[in-house]
C-alpha cells in the first residue's frame, strides 16, 4: 500500500467542499512553511454545530486529500465534538503509514482548524512527543 | 581545467566503495547536494580511531593521544592541500558550512562592521549564508543588499558592480547555487569587491565536492564549505580564512583548547586555529574529512566534474524534452552538480513521494533558499543532484519515474 492510492488521488482530484464561504463563522489560514502547503478553512457553525464547512488552498496531494477527507467528517458535527479530533483520527482516516515529513502535510488541514475553531495552535499530537 | 592528469572515473569500482549501493533494492541517490554518501575508506579510518587509537587531541602525554592529535593535524594539511591553502593554521574546524558562516559573522563581523556600512548578498543564497548576515546587521544597524540573477538564472554582474560601493564591507557570495545549480564567476566578484576594498566571504558547500577549489588563486578571504557533502562524514566542516585576518579576529566560542593562560578574570587566547577551536571537537569526522579529501582527490576532482557535468547534460536534455516539465537555471554548461525542475501540476512534494516508491532519491522543498523560491516565484522545487557514483541509468529511471508520475497523477482532468 502505498501513499498514491485510488482513494487519495479521488480526495486530491475531485476534493469534498472546495471553495470558500461568504459570510463564515470562522475563517483561518495557515501554511506549512516547510513546503508552501496552504490550506484555509471556512466555517457556519449555528447552535454550536458545523452547518457548512469550505477549504480552499493548495499542496501537495496528502494536505489537500486529508483537507477534504476531514471537511467531510466534521460537516453536521458540534464543536465540542470536533474538539476532540485527534492526530490518529487524521492517521485512520489517511489509512497509511506516512513519513514524519508527509505526516505534517496530513496534519495541516486539522491544525489550521484546531487554531480557527478553538485557538490552539501548534501541530496537532504534538504533546505526544514531548 | 587541467587535463595532463586526467583519469576518467571508473564509476563501477568506485561504485564499489560503498555499501549503500550493494543493497538488495537498487538505490537512485540522486540528493548529493544535500548529503553525499560515505565510501568504505572514510568509515574505515574512522574505525579505526575508535577501534585503536580513540582518545582527546592535546595535551595527552600517552602515546594514543598522541597518536590521535597527529591524525587530527594530518587531516587539517590534507583539507589545506585540497583546496591549495598556503598554510595548514588557515584550516579551522567547524561543525559545518554554516558554523563557518556563523563564525565568520560573529568574529569578525562583530570587530569590523558598523552601521554605515554594507554587506552586499546574493538573491541565490542559502539561509546559512544569508541568516548570519541578517542577524549581524539587526545587530549592528548595517545594511544588507542583494545582488539580482538575470532571467536565465545567472548573477547579474553589472548589478554587482552597482551595488559596490565604498560603504560595502563585505561581500557574501555562494561559488555554486545549491538550487539552480549556478557556477557564480567567482574571480571576477572578488576582484570587484577588493576593488573598493570589501572582504569576500565564499560558500563553497557545492563546489569544493565538484571541481578544484584553489584559494590562492582566487584570493578570497574566507571560504566555508562542510565535509558532508564531499563524501565525508556528518560534523564536520572547514573555515578557511586569510591569516591576519584570522589572527587579528576575536575569538569565536570560549572555552577549553582555545586559551594559552587563564585567570580569573582575564584569558589570553591560543594561536590560530586553535584559538577557534573551543572545546573537543570532532576528532573522528576530522579524520574521516581527510580521508574523503584523500578519495575524491585520488578520483579526480576533474574527472569527477566530467562525469557530473555528463549526467547533468544527459538529464537537462531528458527533462526538456519531456512535456509539462520546467527547468530551473542556465545552460548545464553553467551549472555544477544540481538540477532543479518542476512537474505541471504535481506538488514537488508528491514528486519526490512517487520517486521514492521506486527508489529514486531526490529532494523537493526550498531547499534552505526561501528567497530564491520568491524570485523564481514558485513555492518549491523538485531537485536531483548528481556526483561521482552516479550513472547514466539513475538518470534514466528518474526520467521513467517522472513519466510514471505523470501518468498516475494525469489520469483523469482536472477539477481545478
Amino acid at each position: 500500500m502505498n501513499i498514491y492510492q485510488e482513494e487519495l488521488l479521488d480526495h486530491y482530484e475531485n476534493p469534498s467542499n472546495y471553495g470558500t464561504l461568504p459570510n463564515p463563522d470562522i475563517s483561518h489560514e495557515e501554511d506549512n512553511p516547510l513546503c508552501g502547503d496552504r490550506i484555509r478553512l471556512d466555517l457556519v457553525v449555528e447552535d454550536d454545530t458545523i452547518k457548512e464547512v469550505r477549504f480552499s488552498g493548495h499542496g501537495c496531494t496528502i494536505s489537500q486529500a486529508a483537507a477534504s477527507m476531514l471537511t467531510e467528517e466534521i460537516e453536521g458535527k458540534t464543536l465540542a465534538e470536533v474538539k476532540q479530533f485527534s492526530r490518529d483520527d487524521i492517521l485512520d482516516m489517511i489509512g497509511i503509514p506516512l513519513g514524519p515529513v508527509r505526516l505534517k502535510c496530513a496534519l495541516l488541514p486539522l491544525k489550521v482548524l484546531k487554531a480557527g475553531a478553538y485557538g490552539i495552535t501548534g501541530w496537532p499530537g504534538e504533546e505526544d512527543f514531548s | 581545467m587541467h587535463t595532463a592528469n586526467f583519469h576518467p572515473l571508473d564509476v563501477e569500482a568506485i561504485r564499489q566503495d560503498f555499501p549503500i549501493f550493494a543493497g538488495e533494492q537498487p538505490l537512485a541517490f540522486l540528493d548529493s547536494a544535500a548529503s553525499a554518501q560515505t565510501p568504505q575508506p572514510v568509515v574505515a579510518a574512522m574505525d579505526t580511531y575508535y577501534d585503536t587509537y580513540r582518545s582527546n587531541i592535546h595535551r595527552g602525554v600517552y602515546r594514543i593521544s598522541e597518536e590521535a592529535t597527529a591524525q587530527y593535524e594530518r587531516a587539517r594539511e590534507k583539507v589545506a592541500k585540497l583546496i591549495n591553502a598556503p598554510n595548514a593554521r588557515q584550516i579551522v574546524f567547524t561543525r559545518n558550512t554554516t558554523e563557518a558562516i556563523n563564525l565568520v559573522a560573529y568574529s569578525w563581523g562583530s570587530a569590523t562592521i558598523g552601521k554605515d556600512d554594507e554587506i552586499v548578498l546574493t538573491v541565490m543564497e542559502h539561509h546559512s549564508n544569508l541568516v548570519p548576515w541578517q542577524i549581524l546587521a539587526q545587530r549592528t544597524g548595517a545594511t544588507l543588499r542583494f545582488v539580482e540573477i538575470t532571467d536565465e538564472g545567472l548573477l547579474n554582474f553589472a548589478h554587482l558592480r552597482e551595488l559596490l560601493t565604498e560603504k560595502t564591507k563585505l561581500v557574501a557570495v555562494t561559488h555554486v547555487s545549491n538550487v539552480l545549480g549556478t557556477v557564480n564567476p567567482l574571480q571576477s566578484i572578488i576582484d570587484a569587491a577588493h576593488a573598493v576594498g570589501a572582504k569576500v566571504v565564499v560558500d563553497a558547500a557545492q563546489s569544493v565536492p565538484h571541481f578544484r577549489v584553489d584559494v590562492q588563486q582566487l584570493n578570497c578571504d574566507f571560504l566555508a564549505f562542510s565535509g558532508h557533502k564531499m563524501c565525508g562524514p556528518t560534523g564536520i566542516g572547514v573555515l578557511y580564512g586569510k591569516l591576519p585576518l584570522l589572527e587579528e579576529m576575536p575569538p569565536f566560542l570560549g572555552g577549553g583548547s582555545m586559551i594559552r593562560t587563564v585567570e580569573r578574570d582575564v584569558s589570553t587566547y591560543a594561536d590560530v586555529p586553535a584559538k577557534f577551536e573551543a572545546g573537543t571537537p570532532s576528532i573522528a569526522e576530522a579524520i574521516g574529512l581527510g580521508h574523503a579529501a584523500d578519495y575524491i582527490t585520488q578520483a579526480g576532482l576533474e574527472a569527477i566534474h566530467v562525469h557530473t557535468q555528463q549526467l547533468l547534460q544527459h538529464a537537462h536534455h531528458r527533462l526538456k524534452e519531456t512535456q509539462g516539465i520546467t527547468l530551473y537555471g542556465p545552460e548545464p554548461h553553467q551549472k555544477a552538480g544540481v538540477l532543479s525542475f518542476n512537474v505541471a501540476g504535481i506538488h514537488p512534494h508528491d514528486i519526490a513521494g512517487i520517486l521514492d516508491m521506486h527508489g529514486i532519491a531526490i529532494r523537493a522543498g526550498h531547499h534552505c533558499a526561501q528567497p530564491l523560491m520568491q524570485k523564481l516565484d514558485v513555492i518549491a522545487t523538485a531537485r536531483a543532484s548528481f556526483y561521482l557514483y552516479n550513472t547514466l541509468e539513475d538518470v534514466e529511471r528518474l526520467y521513467d519515474g517522472l513519466r510514471k508520475a505523470q501518468k498516475l497523477m494525469h489520469r483523469r482532468s482536472h477539477s481545478r
